[in-house]
């Protein structure tokens, strides 16, 4: 039985290769994705961000338990920093959800992060259409969070979750444009520790600073290693998945996600086009040492590539 | 990119020695490979699962308890009956060498004793593993 039928038959070993496939640009997977398509889109992706070491992974594991007493079929993408020298990566989230590992309605694949430092890749987003393909009813997509490019997060998923921990800075951290803006729902973690309240008070100030908010983001305290306060916060996250169904939010916000991707492909594609061919990369490094000379300048260069592509392109 | 190599980290069993496995994890990333490290105390299913889901190249399992003529075995058994026998293994720890030749038999490519350099394992498993 080929790919395609087997992942429409749930075969995790099937959803696992063609993860790996597009994740390596395997033209044929990309090729068994596009048959695939209309297949997806029932699954809820729930984006769970913050810095490391807030317990991201501690907080899924105790997140996607509750969801299973519920009977959902859950997958979960958890993405890890790639080392830029090397290209090699530790993924190291499944260390905390090892009860899950033999739950057969979860699936668990730990990525890295290959260059995107938003967190989310091409690949990413590939492998959250797959496992929604696959039959997942929730995706939860955990991320490496640096705490100022979260926005892959938001453009992939329905609702992000935004977890923090006390101490990690003082209120300028908090209100730093970016973080607070992203967050649908809040979780101050380890909030047994000293300053917790403090920064759920924080976090909940920057909010009602903005009086216009049509969905205001609950920010909830929890200790996950503990299982505490996580019910009320999986609570908080569907109630704001409710508010989306209801207001037509949803369908508004997917369609603009769509329209990223697009934007973001094509971006990627005329990238890969100019700069791929060989022999632009040693002209790439030319005009760079003369870039540095002072005998061109930088958007010459640019333009130069850019008729070169162009004039290539209309010859066929 | 060239695509990395994944390898799958495991500690089957109940043995709580993990410095060995981190030291390899740690020296498999920096030649280029994605580790998933799994952790302590997994069973065989549970390092199996993960193979599978995480459609890795090679599943590195670190064990110095005694138990390995049992819980490696188990691992190639579940392996092959997911037919997943294209996933390279192997074993390393605190492993005598009378019980080489078994686990080989039994399916497991190589065994790393102590006093093997990183590099001769990133080597073997770049030369050895099915792509």
């Amino acid at each position: 039985m080929d790919i395609e039928n087997r992942i429409l038959k749930q075969d995790k070993r099937a959803a696992a290769r063609l993860i790996s496939m597009v994740e390596n640009r395997d033209p044929e997977g990309l090729k068994i994705l596009q048959n695939l398509y209309s297949h997806s889109g029932n699954a809820y992706v729930i984006g769970i961000t913050g810095p490391p070491g807030a317990g991201k992974s501690t907080l899924t594991d105790k997140l996607v338990k509750l969801l299973r007493k519920q009977d959902k079929k859950v997958a979960i993408i958890a993405v890890d920093p790639t080392s830029p020298f090397t290209g090699g990566a530790i993924l190291g989230d499944r260390v905390r959800m090892n009860d899950l590992s033999i739950d057969k309605g979860v699936f668990i694949r730990s990525m890295g992060a290959r260059g995107h430092l938003g967190g989310i890749s091409e690949a990413t987003a590939a492998a959250i259409k797959i496992l929604d393909i696959f039959g997942s009813d929730y995706i939860i997509v955990e991320t490496v969070g640096v705490g100022q490019s979260e926005i892959d997060i938001v453009r992939n998923c329905d609702t992000t979750l935004m977890v923090m921990v006390p101490g990690l800075g003082d209120d300028i951290q908090a209100i730093k444009a970016g973080i607070m803006e992203i967050g649908d729902v809040f979780a101050v973690n380890k909030a047994d520790r000293d300053g917790a309240s403090r920064t759920a008070r924080e976090i909940d100030m920057m909010l009602d600073y903005n009086k216009h908010l049509e969905w205001r983001p609950p920010v909830k305290l929890v200790v996950a290693s503990e299982n505490q306060g996580t019910v009320e916060l999986l609570e908080a996250i569907l109630e704001h998945k409710k508010h989306l169904i209801e207001t037509g939010k949803l369908e508004q916000k997917r369609i603009s996600n769509a329209k990223n991707e697009v934007v973001e492909m094509i971006k990627e594609r005329i990238e890969r086009s100019i700069l791929d061919k060989s022999q632009n990369e040693e002209k790439l490094i030319e005009f760079s040492k003369r870039i540095v000379k002072r005998t061109i300048d930088p958007f010459t260069v640019v333009d130069l590539l850019f008729e070169t592509y162009k004039s290539s392109v209309t010859i066929k | 990119m060239e695509r990395p190599i994944r390898v799958l980290v495991a500690k089957p069993g109940l043995d709580g020695h993990d410095r060995g496995a981190k030291v390899i994890a740690r020296a498999l990333r920096d030649a280029g490979m994605e580790v998933i490290y799994t952790g302590l105390r997994q069973t065989a299913e549970q390092i199996v699962n993960a193979a599978i889901q995480e459609d890795v190249d090679c599943v590195a399992m670190s064990i110095l308890s005694g138990a390995h003529n049992t819980l490696l075995p188990k691992v190639v058994e579940l392996l092959t009956a997911e037919n997943a026998t294209d996933i390279l293994v192997l074993g390393g720890g605190v492993i005598p060498y009378e019980d080489i030749p078994f686990l080989k038999e039994k399916g497991i490519k190589e065994i790393f004793t102590p006093g093997s350099t990183t590099q001769t394992i990133i080597d073997y498993i770049r030369e050895n593993v099915n792509r």
